[in-house]
Protein backbone atom coordinates (compact mmCIF):
# COMPACT_ATOMS: atom_id res chain seq x y z
CA UNK A 1 0.00 0.00 0.00
CA UNK A 2 3.14 2.41 0.33
CA UNK A 3 4.49 1.76 -3.05
CA UNK A 4 1.16 3.75 -4.74
CA UNK A 5 1.13 6.33 -2.64
CA UNK A 6 4.70 7.12 -3.25
CA UNK A 7 3.63 7.07 -6.67
CA UNK A 8 0.74 9.35 -5.95
CA UNK A 9 2.70 12.05 -4.31
CA UNK A 10 5.64 11.71 -7.10
CA UNK A 11 2.98 12.11 -9.86
CA UNK A 12 1.46 15.16 -7.67
CA UNK A 13 4.88 16.77 -6.93
CA UNK A 14 5.58 16.35 -10.68
CA UNK A 15 2.37 17.71 -12.31
CA UNK A 16 2.58 20.85 -9.86
CA UNK A 17 5.75 21.39 -11.51
CA UNK A 18 5.36 21.12 -14.96
CA UNK A 19 1.52 23.25 -15.08
CA UNK A 20 3.48 25.88 -13.34
CA UNK A 21 0.44 26.25 -11.24
CA UNK A 22 1.93 25.27 -7.82
CA UNK A 23 4.48 27.06 -5.48
CA UNK A 24 5.73 29.77 -7.32
CA UNK A 25 2.21 31.23 -7.88
CA UNK A 26 1.02 31.02 -4.60
CA UNK A 27 4.45 32.87 -3.45
CA UNK A 28 3.98 35.56 -5.93
CA UNK A 29 0.29 35.78 -4.82
CA UNK A 30 1.48 35.98 -1.16
CA UNK A 31 4.26 38.56 -2.40
CA UNK A 32 1.61 40.77 -4.10
CA UNK A 33 -1.02 40.63 -1.12
CA UNK A 34 1.82 41.71 1.30
CA UNK A 35 3.05 44.40 -0.84
CA UNK A 36 -0.24 46.13 -0.92
CA UNK A 37 -0.76 46.58 2.72
CA UNK A 38 1.70 49.07 3.35
CA UNK A 39 0.53 51.41 0.50
CA UNK A 40 -3.20 51.14 1.33
CA UNK A 41 -2.29 51.92 5.40
CA UNK A 42 0.64 54.13 4.68
CA UNK A 43 4.27 53.94 6.16
CA UNK A 44 3.68 53.71 9.64
CA UNK A 45 6.05 51.76 10.97
CA UNK A 46 4.21 51.29 14.44
CA UNK A 47 1.19 50.26 12.84
CA UNK A 48 2.89 48.15 10.47
CA UNK A 49 4.64 46.04 12.87
CA UNK A 50 1.81 45.73 15.23
CA UNK A 51 -0.43 44.34 12.21
CA UNK A 52 2.11 42.24 10.56
CA UNK A 53 1.98 39.26 11.85
CA UNK A 54 -1.69 38.92 11.06
CA UNK A 55 -1.67 40.67 6.94
CA UNK A 56 0.95 37.78 6.91
CA UNK A 57 -1.41 34.72 7.95
CA UNK A 58 -4.20 36.44 6.12
CA UNK A 59 -2.16 36.13 3.05
CA UNK A 60 -0.60 32.76 3.71
CA UNK A 61 -4.67 31.62 3.74
CA UNK A 62 -5.87 33.33 0.65
CA UNK A 63 -2.20 31.73 -0.86
CA UNK A 64 -3.13 28.40 0.10
CA UNK A 65 -6.72 28.88 -0.75
CA UNK A 66 -6.04 30.16 -4.34
CA UNK A 67 -4.16 26.61 -5.19
CA UNK A 68 -6.56 24.57 -3.38
CA UNK A 69 -9.48 24.30 -6.11
CA UNK A 70 -7.64 22.40 -8.40
CA UNK A 71 -6.50 19.72 -5.71
CA UNK A 72 -9.57 17.38 -6.53
CA UNK A 73 -11.06 19.27 -9.57
CA UNK A 74 -8.42 18.44 -12.01
CA UNK A 75 -8.48 14.78 -11.38
CA UNK A 76 -11.89 14.68 -11.50
CA UNK A 77 -11.67 16.39 -15.12
CA UNK A 78 -9.63 14.13 -16.33
CA UNK A 79 -10.72 10.87 -15.10
CA UNK A 80 -7.61 10.36 -12.80
CA UNK A 81 -9.98 10.60 -9.82
CA UNK A 82 -11.80 7.39 -10.73
CA UNK A 83 -8.67 5.51 -10.98
CA UNK A 84 -8.00 6.53 -7.21
CA UNK A 85 -11.21 5.49 -6.32
CA UNK A 86 -11.05 1.89 -7.53
CA UNK A 87 -7.77 1.01 -5.60
CA UNK A 88 -7.35 -0.98 -2.70
CA UNK A 89 -5.97 2.22 -0.80
CA UNK A 90 -8.63 4.13 1.45
CA UNK A 91 -9.55 7.08 -0.30
CA UNK A 92 -8.50 8.95 2.84
CA UNK A 93 -5.28 8.26 3.01
CA UNK A 94 -4.75 9.22 -1.10
CA UNK A 95 -6.25 12.92 0.53
CA UNK A 96 -3.83 13.18 2.89
CA UNK A 97 -1.07 12.17 0.45
CA UNK A 98 -2.28 14.91 -2.20
CA UNK A 99 -2.44 17.28 0.70
CA UNK A 100 1.01 16.70 1.72
CA UNK A 101 2.30 17.26 -2.01
CA UNK A 102 -0.16 20.09 -2.61
CA UNK A 103 1.15 21.41 1.36
CA UNK A 104 5.06 20.82 -0.11
CA UNK A 105 4.46 22.56 -3.27
CA UNK A 106 2.42 25.42 -2.12
CA UNK A 107 2.57 26.21 2.21
CA UNK A 108 5.71 24.82 2.50
CA UNK A 109 7.84 27.94 0.05
CA UNK A 110 5.01 30.12 1.82
CA UNK A 111 6.71 29.50 5.12
CA UNK A 112 10.32 30.10 3.58
CA UNK A 113 8.79 33.31 1.78
CA UNK A 114 7.46 34.31 5.11
CA UNK A 115 10.65 35.95 6.76
CA UNK A 116 11.71 37.71 4.02
CA UNK A 117 8.29 39.17 3.15
CA UNK A 118 7.92 39.97 7.13
CA UNK A 119 10.71 42.41 6.35
CA UNK A 120 8.26 44.55 4.71
CA UNK A 121 6.42 45.01 8.23
CA UNK A 122 9.23 45.84 10.06
CA UNK A 123 9.20 42.66 12.36
CA UNK A 124 12.40 42.05 14.85
CA UNK A 125 13.91 38.94 14.80
CA UNK A 126 11.79 37.22 17.64
CA UNK A 127 8.85 38.36 15.16
CA UNK A 128 9.34 37.01 12.17
CA UNK A 129 10.78 32.91 13.97
CA UNK A 130 7.16 33.35 15.84
CA UNK A 131 5.61 34.13 12.32
CA UNK A 132 7.60 31.56 10.44
CA UNK A 133 6.88 28.79 13.59
CA UNK A 134 3.23 29.63 13.46
CA UNK A 135 3.15 29.42 9.55
CA UNK A 136 4.81 25.96 9.75
CA UNK A 137 2.38 24.31 11.87
CA UNK A 138 -0.80 26.31 10.78
CA UNK A 139 -0.31 25.88 7.10
CA UNK A 140 -1.46 22.32 7.04
CA UNK A 141 -4.15 22.72 8.76
CA UNK A 142 -5.55 25.43 5.99
CA UNK A 143 -4.23 22.85 3.36
CA UNK A 144 -6.49 19.96 4.96
CA UNK A 145 -9.50 22.08 5.55
CA UNK A 146 -9.35 23.32 2.18
CA UNK A 147 -9.09 20.00 1.20
CA UNK A 148 -12.76 19.46 2.57
CA UNK A 149 -14.14 22.13 0.53
CA UNK A 150 -12.25 21.33 -2.63
CA UNK A 151 -13.73 17.81 -2.75
CA UNK A 152 -16.92 19.39 -1.89
CA UNK A 153 -16.81 21.59 -4.99
CA UNK A 154 -14.45 18.74 -7.05
CA UNK A 155 -17.37 18.66 -9.74
CA UNK A 156 -18.37 22.24 -9.97
CA UNK A 157 -16.98 24.28 -13.09
CA UNK A 158 -16.23 27.13 -11.11
CA UNK A 159 -15.07 25.94 -7.80
CA UNK A 160 -12.66 28.05 -6.16
CA UNK A 161 -14.62 30.96 -5.10
CA UNK A 162 -17.32 28.53 -3.23
CA UNK A 163 -14.49 26.59 -1.69
CA UNK A 164 -13.34 29.90 -0.69
CA UNK A 165 -16.56 30.78 0.93
CA UNK A 166 -16.50 26.88 2.62
CA UNK A 167 -13.54 27.19 4.03
CA UNK A 168 -12.74 30.54 5.33
CA UNK A 169 -14.95 30.05 8.41
CA UNK A 170 -13.76 27.03 8.82
CA UNK A 171 -10.55 28.30 9.31
CA UNK A 172 -10.83 31.29 11.86
CA UNK A 173 -9.85 28.83 15.08
CA UNK A 174 -6.52 28.29 13.24
CA UNK A 175 -6.02 31.93 12.12
CA UNK A 176 -6.87 33.46 15.64
CA UNK A 177 -4.69 31.35 17.52
CA UNK A 178 -1.91 31.15 14.58
CA UNK A 179 -2.12 35.19 14.69
CA UNK A 180 -1.94 35.49 18.63
CA UNK A 181 0.94 33.25 18.86
CA UNK A 182 2.83 34.85 16.15
CA UNK A 183 1.82 38.58 17.14
CA UNK A 184 2.59 37.39 21.32
CA UNK A 185 6.10 38.86 20.61
CA UNK A 186 5.31 42.23 19.13
CA UNK A 187 1.98 42.80 21.04
CA UNK A 188 1.43 41.73 24.19
CA UNK A 189 0.44 40.55 27.64
CA UNK A 190 -0.45 36.84 25.21
CA UNK A 191 2.53 34.41 25.92
CA UNK A 192 3.76 32.72 22.38
CA UNK A 193 3.65 29.19 23.83
CA UNK A 194 -0.13 28.87 24.96
CA UNK A 195 -1.51 29.87 21.48
CA UNK A 196 1.05 28.06 19.65
CA UNK A 197 0.41 24.83 21.11
CA UNK A 198 -3.54 25.45 20.60
CA UNK A 199 -2.63 26.06 16.94
CA UNK A 200 -0.35 22.65 16.94
CA UNK A 201 -3.99 21.37 18.38
CA UNK A 202 -5.48 22.14 15.89
CA UNK A 203 -3.43 21.07 13.29
CA UNK A 204 -3.20 17.49 14.77
CA UNK A 205 -6.94 17.89 14.99
CA UNK A 206 -7.71 18.42 11.13
CA UNK A 207 -5.16 16.34 10.17
CA UNK A 208 -7.36 12.94 11.93
CA UNK A 209 -10.87 14.45 10.97
CA UNK A 210 -10.29 16.37 7.91
CA UNK A 211 -9.54 13.25 5.60
CA UNK A 212 -12.38 11.73 6.34
CA UNK A 213 -14.75 14.47 5.88
CA UNK A 214 -12.71 14.71 2.22
CA UNK A 215 -13.12 11.42 1.82
CA UNK A 216 -17.11 11.38 2.43
CA UNK A 217 -17.53 14.20 0.16
CA UNK A 218 -15.33 12.50 -2.37
CA UNK A 219 -17.05 9.58 -2.50
CA UNK A 220 -20.53 12.15 -2.65
CA UNK A 221 -19.87 14.56 -5.47
CA UNK A 222 -17.81 12.05 -7.55
CA UNK A 223 -20.74 9.72 -8.52
CA UNK B 1 -25.32 -19.26 -10.27
CA UNK B 2 -22.14 -19.78 -8.24
CA UNK B 3 -20.58 -22.06 -10.40
CA UNK B 4 -20.45 -19.83 -13.58
CA UNK B 5 -16.77 -18.25 -13.59
CA UNK B 6 -17.54 -14.63 -14.67
CA UNK B 7 -19.49 -11.65 -13.69
CA UNK B 8 -22.49 -11.67 -12.20
CA UNK B 9 -25.01 -9.23 -12.22
CA UNK B 10 -28.48 -9.64 -10.52
CA UNK B 11 -31.15 -7.19 -9.71
CA UNK B 12 -29.95 -4.32 -9.96
CA UNK B 13 -31.19 -1.30 -9.61
CA UNK B 14 -29.74 1.97 -10.24
CA UNK B 15 -30.97 5.80 -9.50
CA UNK B 16 -29.64 9.12 -10.58
CA UNK B 17 -30.67 11.87 -8.91
CA UNK B 18 -34.44 10.68 -7.87
CA UNK B 19 -34.77 9.18 -11.56
CA UNK B 20 -34.55 5.22 -12.16
CA UNK B 21 -32.56 4.55 -14.55
CA UNK B 22 -32.98 0.42 -14.88
CA UNK B 23 -34.60 -1.85 -12.35
CA UNK B 24 -34.23 -5.38 -11.63
CA UNK B 25 -31.58 -5.62 -13.88
CA UNK B 26 -30.04 -9.53 -14.25
CA UNK B 27 -27.08 -10.76 -16.49
CA UNK B 28 -23.88 -13.03 -16.53
CA UNK B 29 -20.72 -12.11 -17.92
CA UNK B 30 -19.33 -16.00 -18.60
CA UNK B 31 -15.02 -15.61 -18.24
CA UNK B 32 -13.92 -15.54 -22.12
CA UNK B 33 -16.70 -13.30 -23.18
CA UNK B 34 -17.11 -9.89 -24.18
CA UNK B 35 -21.20 -7.78 -22.95
CA UNK B 36 -21.84 -5.28 -25.46
CA UNK B 37 -24.39 -3.10 -23.88
CA UNK B 38 -26.37 -0.87 -26.33
CA UNK B 39 -28.67 1.85 -25.88
CA UNK B 40 -29.65 5.72 -26.90
CA UNK B 41 -28.08 8.21 -25.02
CA UNK B 42 -29.05 9.11 -21.73
CA UNK B 43 -30.12 4.98 -21.32
CA UNK B 44 -27.61 4.20 -18.69
CA UNK B 45 -24.86 2.37 -20.07
CA UNK B 46 -22.18 4.38 -18.62
CA UNK B 47 -24.00 4.60 -15.10
CA UNK B 48 -24.44 0.66 -15.59
CA UNK B 49 -20.22 0.39 -15.86
CA UNK B 50 -20.06 2.45 -13.12
CA UNK B 51 -22.16 0.94 -11.20
CA UNK B 52 -20.26 -2.15 -11.85
CA UNK B 53 -17.14 -0.10 -10.75
CA UNK B 54 -18.07 0.63 -7.36
CA UNK B 55 -18.15 4.18 -8.42
CA UNK B 56 -21.65 5.03 -8.16
CA UNK B 57 -23.63 3.23 -5.25
CA UNK B 58 -26.60 0.93 -6.55
CA UNK B 59 -29.86 0.79 -4.54
CA UNK B 60 -30.41 -3.06 -5.06
CA UNK B 61 -28.62 -5.89 -6.25
CA UNK B 62 -25.76 -8.05 -6.52
CA UNK B 63 -22.47 -7.66 -8.73
CA UNK B 64 -20.18 -10.28 -8.45
CA UNK B 65 -17.24 -11.43 -10.13
CA UNK B 66 -16.11 -15.32 -9.79
CA UNK B 67 -12.84 -16.48 -11.32
CA UNK B 68 -11.13 -19.89 -10.10
CA UNK B 69 -8.44 -19.00 -7.80
CA UNK B 70 -9.69 -15.72 -7.65
CA UNK B 71 -10.85 -14.37 -3.61
CA UNK B 72 -14.50 -13.34 -3.94
CA UNK B 73 -13.04 -11.05 -0.76
CA UNK B 74 -11.67 -8.31 -3.02
CA UNK B 75 -13.66 -5.58 -4.14
CA UNK B 76 -14.56 -5.18 -7.50
CA UNK B 77 -12.80 -2.30 -8.14
CA UNK B 78 -9.37 -3.80 -7.68
CA UNK B 79 -9.91 -6.52 -9.75
CA UNK B 80 -11.55 -4.13 -12.76
CA UNK B 81 -10.10 -1.81 -15.47
CA UNK B 82 -12.54 1.03 -15.98
CA UNK B 83 -12.23 2.92 -18.08
CA UNK B 84 -14.53 6.35 -18.99
CA UNK B 85 -15.17 8.96 -21.12
CA UNK B 86 -12.14 11.29 -19.97
CA UNK B 87 -8.94 8.79 -20.32
CA UNK B 88 -7.42 9.41 -16.97
CA UNK B 89 -4.11 11.52 -18.34
CA UNK B 90 -2.18 13.95 -16.56
CA UNK B 91 -2.15 16.70 -19.71
CA UNK B 92 1.42 17.63 -17.94
CA UNK B 93 2.98 14.62 -17.85
CA UNK B 94 4.46 12.60 -20.97
CA UNK B 95 3.02 9.95 -22.11
CA UNK B 96 5.25 7.42 -20.62
CA UNK B 97 5.32 9.01 -17.12
CA UNK B 98 1.34 8.78 -17.39
CA UNK B 99 1.77 4.81 -17.52
CA UNK B 100 4.39 4.62 -15.15
CA UNK B 101 2.50 6.16 -12.86
CA UNK B 102 -0.65 4.34 -13.55
CA UNK B 103 1.49 0.94 -13.64
CA UNK B 104 2.76 2.12 -9.85
CA UNK B 105 -0.68 2.81 -8.80
CA UNK B 106 -2.29 -0.22 -9.57
CA UNK B 107 1.06 -2.16 -8.39
CA UNK B 108 0.81 -3.56 -11.96
CA UNK B 109 1.97 -6.81 -13.09
CA UNK B 110 1.53 -5.99 -16.65
CA UNK B 111 3.51 -4.60 -19.53
CA UNK B 112 6.03 -1.93 -18.47
CA UNK B 113 5.20 1.69 -19.91
CA UNK B 114 7.67 1.06 -23.27
CA UNK B 115 6.12 -1.88 -23.94
CA UNK B 116 2.63 -0.88 -23.57
CA UNK B 117 3.26 2.19 -25.72
CA UNK B 118 4.68 0.03 -27.92
CA UNK B 119 1.91 -2.16 -28.71
CA UNK B 120 -0.70 0.93 -29.48
CA UNK B 121 1.94 2.16 -31.52
CA UNK B 122 2.76 5.35 -30.01
CA UNK B 123 6.51 4.32 -29.09
CA UNK B 124 7.14 7.59 -31.06
CA UNK B 125 5.27 9.02 -28.28
CA UNK B 126 6.88 8.29 -25.49
CA UNK B 127 8.30 11.69 -24.17
CA UNK B 128 5.43 13.90 -25.31
CA UNK B 129 3.28 15.75 -22.69
CA UNK B 130 -0.18 14.08 -23.19
CA UNK B 131 -2.12 17.03 -23.54
CA UNK B 132 -0.53 17.67 -26.57
CA UNK B 133 -1.61 14.53 -28.40
CA UNK B 134 -4.48 13.91 -30.67
CA UNK B 135 -7.82 12.61 -29.07
CA UNK B 136 -7.18 9.67 -30.32
CA UNK B 137 -3.50 9.35 -29.23
CA UNK B 138 -4.64 9.77 -25.68
CA UNK B 139 -7.51 7.32 -26.20
CA UNK B 140 -5.04 5.07 -27.00
CA UNK B 141 -2.30 6.03 -24.19
CA UNK B 142 -5.42 4.58 -22.09
CA UNK B 143 -5.52 2.04 -23.69
CA UNK B 144 -2.05 1.06 -23.25
CA UNK B 145 -2.67 1.55 -19.19
CA UNK B 146 -5.06 -1.56 -19.86
CA UNK B 147 -2.18 -3.72 -20.67
CA UNK B 148 0.16 -2.17 -17.34
CA UNK B 149 -1.63 -4.43 -15.06
CA UNK B 150 -3.61 -7.43 -15.64
CA UNK B 151 -7.25 -7.20 -14.87
CA UNK B 152 -9.77 -9.91 -15.43
CA UNK B 153 -12.22 -7.88 -16.12
CA UNK B 154 -12.09 -4.58 -18.39
CA UNK B 155 -14.87 -2.01 -18.33
CA UNK B 156 -14.88 -0.09 -21.57
CA UNK B 157 -17.43 3.18 -22.05
CA UNK B 158 -17.41 3.43 -25.93
CA UNK B 159 -13.73 2.76 -26.36
CA UNK B 160 -13.45 3.18 -30.21
CA UNK B 161 -14.00 6.73 -29.42
CA UNK B 162 -11.47 9.02 -31.91
CA UNK B 163 -9.95 6.01 -33.07
CA UNK B 164 -9.20 5.82 -36.59
CA UNK B 165 -9.67 2.32 -38.37
CA UNK B 166 -6.08 1.03 -38.02
CA UNK B 167 -6.75 1.75 -34.06
CA UNK B 168 -9.98 0.01 -34.06
CA UNK B 169 -8.30 -2.95 -35.39
CA UNK B 170 -5.60 -2.34 -33.09
CA UNK B 171 -8.46 -2.57 -30.03
CA UNK B 172 -10.07 -5.25 -31.28
CA UNK B 173 -6.95 -7.00 -31.35
CA UNK B 174 -6.26 -5.98 -27.61
CA UNK B 175 -9.86 -7.12 -26.65
CA UNK B 176 -9.47 -10.61 -28.32
CA UNK B 177 -5.54 -11.67 -26.46
CA UNK B 178 -7.76 -10.33 -22.85
CA UNK B 179 -10.31 -12.59 -23.84
CA UNK B 180 -8.50 -15.41 -25.03
CA UNK B 181 -6.58 -15.43 -21.32
CA UNK B 182 -9.80 -16.06 -19.80
CA UNK B 183 -10.36 -12.14 -19.15
CA UNK B 184 -13.76 -10.83 -19.57
CA UNK B 185 -15.31 -7.51 -21.01
CA UNK B 186 -18.12 -5.13 -20.62
CA UNK B 187 -18.56 -2.52 -23.29
CA UNK B 188 -20.96 0.51 -23.57
CA UNK B 189 -21.00 1.00 -27.34
CA UNK B 190 -23.17 2.58 -30.55
CA UNK B 191 -21.53 0.52 -33.29
CA UNK B 192 -20.20 -2.61 -33.11
CA UNK B 193 -16.82 -4.24 -33.22
CA UNK B 194 -15.48 -6.44 -34.96
CA UNK B 195 -15.71 -8.55 -32.21
CA UNK B 196 -18.01 -11.72 -31.42
CA UNK B 197 -20.06 -10.10 -28.05
CA UNK B 198 -23.16 -10.67 -26.46
CA UNK B 199 -25.63 -8.17 -27.03
CA UNK B 200 -27.41 -6.02 -23.87
CA UNK B 201 -29.87 -3.38 -24.83
CA UNK B 202 -30.98 -1.06 -22.14
CA UNK B 203 -34.26 0.08 -23.29
CA UNK B 204 -36.99 2.71 -21.62
CA UNK B 205 -39.27 0.48 -19.63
Amino acid sequence: MIAPLVALFGREIAVARRVGSGGLTGVMFFLALITIVPFAVGPDLTLLRRIGPAILWIAALLATLLGLDRLFQADHDDGSLDQLRMSAVPLELVVIVKCAAHWCTTGLPLVIAAPIFGLTFALDGTALASVVATLLVGTPALTLLGAIGAALTASFRRGGLLLAVITVPLAIPVLIFGVSAAAASSTGPVPFLTPFLVLCGLSLFTLAGAPFAAAAALRLTSE
Amino acid sequence: MRSVEGLTVSGLSVERSGRRLFANLSFAVPAGTALAVMGENGIGKSSLLRTIAGLLPKQQGEVGLRLGRDDDAAPLGERAHYLGHSNGLKAGLTAFDNLEFQRRWAMGDGLPPAAALAAVGLSHCAEFPAGLLSAGQKRRIALASLLTAHRPLWLLDEPATALDQPSETLLVGLLEAHLARGGLAVMALHAPLALATTVLRLGRS
